[in-house]
């Protein structure tokens, strides 16, 4: 074996068992991720399910329970009855219920004739997802029982247009399809910058570094040394991820895995790019930690659109979301997972995270120290 | 490569280098080492050892200058010295996580060196550290010792031409430097390697063919052992009184105008005088005390103290430290209250036993030294004393306060200082004083007048707004001991207070050690540095737990003699004969 290969298996073999050997990496490298996978999998939903919602009616008639039967039988409420407003505005204020939908003792008897006939709803903006998702829901559950009300009359409703929806892609609308493969990205994070920028700082807080830099080591192999390793671990990740997606949460995988497996490179490369160039930067593993958390963690978290639209965000803020290479990543893999190989997506985003790794790459061969200085 | 039959080993020639943060950290160096031999580099802390062997190992540029290397330039030739030159740092360099045989490998794997030479290179390394029963061992689990030998072997797997050590011995017992130095001995015979080493220890540089002082940055002397003794000749002497306590003569040497140092050893005070002065010992003590004076052989050391004090105003701040700790001061007769009770003490970690029926008392105003090989069960027992480990068995007693009922209350009247000095970084001189003065319950106007105190006794004042961390080593342990003596305890205890410490600030460490036991204050001290073991009134040695012997430095020293043909003089020779006449030490 030459000098180089030897040197390189020698560096590999040392963190692997590093790694292997140490709790700390042990959890940013396997514990973390399926953590936070069983986390978004099974904990965290975007979705408003059983939202618990007042109703108030004032005088019971049989349009009024009709009405409020639309609520009971709904999926997205969970409703409680409330003998006045009164009532059901102090749960309100207490967060028990996230709404009220008032019926005036009049309901009955206006419609009847066929005077305009009021629906008070209340909703705690606090939360202004949730109260938006609510209004929605509510204004359905209305629809639906003006259609049931007028057919029960013998007339058609007077609506003129109708709208027919079909959800693509999702058509259950489930936001786990949608959290489990953007969270990809942001295990990749973890082991790509955070670990790596962890490790190399640990090299020089307790003294290997010089040692190791007095050997006949190149700089080019003691950063392939950290490179190979946890590249390796990452894809590693990345592959129980995927795993974990398909088989354990059923999220569709429309694309293909060669897809995923080369955007995953990319992405991976970039990231260790950035951990290297941070622990240049920082050569105490508590800043090189913070560091990595404030620069990769966090925007992979935030920025990226794994879990917020970035497109509903501030033009400013949309601007520092192009500086994130997870966000690239997120779309390709919300895209490949649940749309499938759409090669107007993949490539632009492949391209971007290709600039990125070979730019946080080329920097940190650059930046990195020959000597101690 | 291009190697003339003349070339040095190492060669500077007008070497400076600063830093952009610390300003010049070497400045117009001039040092030439032929092939074979060893050299030590001394000098006192922030001379500028490490930066010197870091240029030499390559791994720093020098700004103006050449160094050479087998006539090699250490600009351009960089990655062929890497093959030539071996380096071990400070800490070693060792993955603590990798087994023995694993951190072998990967220097193996590092120096390219082929399979086929491995095992026998292994073999010979092993043998020559006594490490192959270790060598599935987490090098993180190895003692200090242990460490610094696997640190050594890694270094030497390449068989290197010029080795560089820096710091060695620093926090290594007795035997295992010892050992050390056997190793190295055999390189330099068998391979014929030059070896560039740093220490703090001067009895080390006394061993070695060549010794380069540097202080500030510049070399202040080079040449062979012997020559730094003919700059003190005649000016060393061994002084005592039969009335006075060594120690009290030597506080009254220490204010002589024409002593330069004066240290307790061998059971009378070893003085240096400037050379040409004749002082007159009978006025010493204006009374009728007789002092008797024999001239001793000097050694490396006393030139050293020369040397450096001739730069600088005066060796240490000679002033009195002026302390008045609770109920102290008063008693200081022949009596003796015991301060430290300790009775048939135990100590369990699980299945192993750290401390065995240990038992020992310590007097008021005592100075009482800890002693012991790595795992010996020093730690263990300062831990307990503090109040900080309980004891499995046995009675435990501070200041007439039992630990076991009353830790809390024992520990306000103690004072702790340990070898990492446990500063707070990131706070200021006055920041830390401040905060432990609080930590200590010190009302406002009590903590003020403490921080002037300690500002003025310790010479802080220059420092006060600096972050400790930034502080010379010096200073960091002057600073760490003011804080132990924030809330004027009874009783002190130093672990291993001088580690890594240079002889300067360790005397001026011990005169201060030497006023607060005149005063009253009992100290109990942890060391690995055996000259320093005279300065107590009574020692402990303990090994594996147990006690292996107890009494003044004199009564040890005759004890070790028992049966040995050599006569032991040094408490360093004490030791060495005493653990290995009680067995082989585990590690």
């Amino acid at each position: 074996m030459s000098g180089f290969g030897l040197r390189l298996r020698g560096l590999m073999r040392k963190e692997f068992l590093q790694v292997w050997r140490d709790p700390s990496s042990l959890a940013i490298a396997f514990a973390m991720p399926v953590f936070l996978l069983l986390l978004f999998g099974y904990g965290v939903s975007l979705d408003a399910k059983q939202v618990p919602i007042g109703l108030v009616i004032e005088q019971t008639s049989p349009a009024a329970r009709e009405f409020a039967g639309g609520f009971v039988q709904s999926d997205y409420f969970a409703p409680r009855y409330f003998a006045n407003l009164h009532e059901a505005e102090a749960a309100l204020l207490a967060r028990q219920i996230n709404g009220i939908v008032h019926l005036q003792s009049d309901f009955a008897r206006r419609l009847q004739a066929n005077a305009p006939a009021p629906i008070q709803v209340i909703l705690n903006g606090v939360d202004a997802n949730t109260a938006r998702l609510v209004s929605g829901y509510v204004q359905g559950v209305w629809d639906k029982w003006l259609g049931a009300h007028a057919e029960g009359n013998g007339r058609t409703a007077n609506r003129p247009v109708q709208m027919e929806a079909r959800i693509w892609f999702n058509s259950a609308l489930r936001s786990r399809n949608f959290l489990v493969p953007g969270l990809i990205a942001v295990i990749m994070t973890l082991i790509g910058a955070l670990l790596t920028a962890l490790v190399v700082a640990r090299e020089w807080e307790r003294g290997t570094m010089e040692a190791l830099i007095s050997t006949p080591v190149t700089v080019r192999e003691v950063l392939l040394g950290k490179l190979l390793p946890y590249y390796l671990l990452g894809m590693g990740g990345m592959l129980l991820s995927i795993g974990m997606a398909v088989f354990l949460f059923q999220v569709p995988l429309a694309g293909s895995l060669w897809v995923l497996l080369l955007a995953g490179t990319l992405f991976l490369l970039a990231a260790l790019g950035m951990g290297l160039l941070i622990s240049i930067a920082a050569k105490n593993q508590f800043v090189a930690g913070q560091i990595a958390i404030i620069v990769t963690f966090l925007p992979a978290f935030i920025l990226s659109g794994f879990i917020f639209n970035i497109d509903s965000m501030p033009p400013a803020v949309q601007l520092i979301t192009h500086l994130v290479a997870a966000r690239y990543f997120v779309a390709i893999l919300q895209t490949v997972f649940l749309a499938g190989d759409v090669w107007e997506v993949i490539l632009p985003n492949a391209l971007a995270l290709l600039v990125m790794a070979a730019a946080f790459l080329a920097l940190a061969l650059w930046r990195a120290p020959r000597r101690l200085e | 490569m291009n190697q003339s039959a003349s070339a040095c080993a190492l060669r500077f020639a007008a070497v400076s280098k600063a830093f952009a943060d610390t300003g010049p950290a070497l400045r117009d160096i001039d040092l030439a080492l032929p092939v074979g031999g060893i050299t030590a580099l001394v000098g006192p802390d922030g001379a500028g050892k490490t930066t010197l062997l870091r240029l030499a190992a390559g791994l720093l540029l020098p700004d103006r200058g050449r160094i050479e290397s087998f006539g090699l330039d250490s600009v351009t030739a960089g990655g062929q010295l890497h093959s030539l030159i071996g380096y071990m740092p400070q800490r070693f360099g060792l993955y603590e996580d990798l087994s023995v045989q694993e951190n072998l490998q990967l220097y193996a794997d590092l120096y390219g060196i082929a399979q086929a030479e491995r095992q026998s290179r292994f073999a010979d390394l092993m043998r020559m550290t006594n490490l192959a029963k270790f060598g599935e061992r987490l090098a993180g689990r190895l003692s200090g010792g242990m460490k610094q030998k696997l640190g050594l072997a890694c270094t030497l797997l390449n068989r290197p031409r010029l080795l560089l050590l820096d710091e060695p011995s620093v926090g290594v017992d007795p035997l295992s430097r010892r050992e050390l130095w056997q190793i190295i001995a055999t390189l330099v015979a068998e391979f014929g390697t030059t070896v560039l080493l740093s220490t703090a220890y001067m009895d080390e540089a006394e061993r070695c063919q060549r010794v380069v002082l540097l202080d500030r940055g510049e070399i202040l002397q080079q040449d062979a052992p012997a020559a730094f003794h003919a700059l003190a000749s005649d000016c060393s002497f061994l002084l005592s009184s039969p009335r006075t306590s060594n120690r009290a003569l030597q506080q009254r040497l220490a204010a002589h105008a024409d002593v330069v140092d004066s240290v307790v050893q061998s059971g009378a005070v070893r003085t240096v005088v400037r050379p040409g002065s004749r002082p007159d010992w009978s006025k010493l003590f204006p009374g009728a005390e007789t002092v008797v004076s024999r001239p001793v052989a000097p050694r490396l050391e006393d030139a050293f103290i020369l040397l450096l004090t001739r730069r600088r105003s005066s060796l240490a701040d000679a002033e009195t430290v002026c302390f008045n700790p609770h109920g102290a001061g008063a008693k200081l007769d022949g009596s003796r209250t015991p301060v430290i009770e300790v009775d048939q003490v135990d100590r369990w970690f699980g299945r192993f036993q750290a401390v065995k029926k240990l038992s020992f008392q310590v007097g008021r105003g005592e100075i009482f030294g800890l002693l012991g090989a790595n795992g010996a069960g020093k730690t263990t027992t300062f831990r307990m004393l503090c109040g900080l480990l309980p004891a499995s068995n046995g009675t435990l007693q501070v200041a007439g306060l039992d630990l076991r009922r009353a830790a809390s209350q024992a520990r306000a009247r103690l004072g702790y200082m340990s070898q990492k000095f446990s500063l707070y970084g990131q706070l200021s001189v006055r920041q830390n004083l401040e905060f432990f003065s609080q930590a200590y319950g010190l009302h406002q106007g009590r903590r003020r007048e403490r921080i002037d105190w300690a500002v003025g006794q310790f010479g802080l004042q220059a420092f006060l707004e600096h972050n400790s961390a930034d502080l010379p080593l010096g200073y960091k342990q002057r600073l760490a001991l003011a804080c132990a003596l924030m809330h004027e305890p009874e009783i002190l205890f130093l672990d291993e207070p001088t580690s890594g410490i240079d002889p300067l600030a360790r005397r001026e460490f011990w005169a201060r050690i030497n006023q607060l036991a005149a005063q009253g204050v009992t100290i109990l001290v942890t060391t690995h540095f055996m000259e320093e073991a005279e300065y107590c009134d009574r020692l402990l040695i303990m090994r594996e737990g147990d006690i292996l012997a107890a009494g003044t430095p004199a009564e040890i020293k005759q004890r070790s003699q028992a049966g040995g043909a050599e006569p032991v003089t040094t408490m360093e020779d004490a030791f060495i004969r005493l653990v290995e006449a009680g067995g082989e030490v585990g590690g």
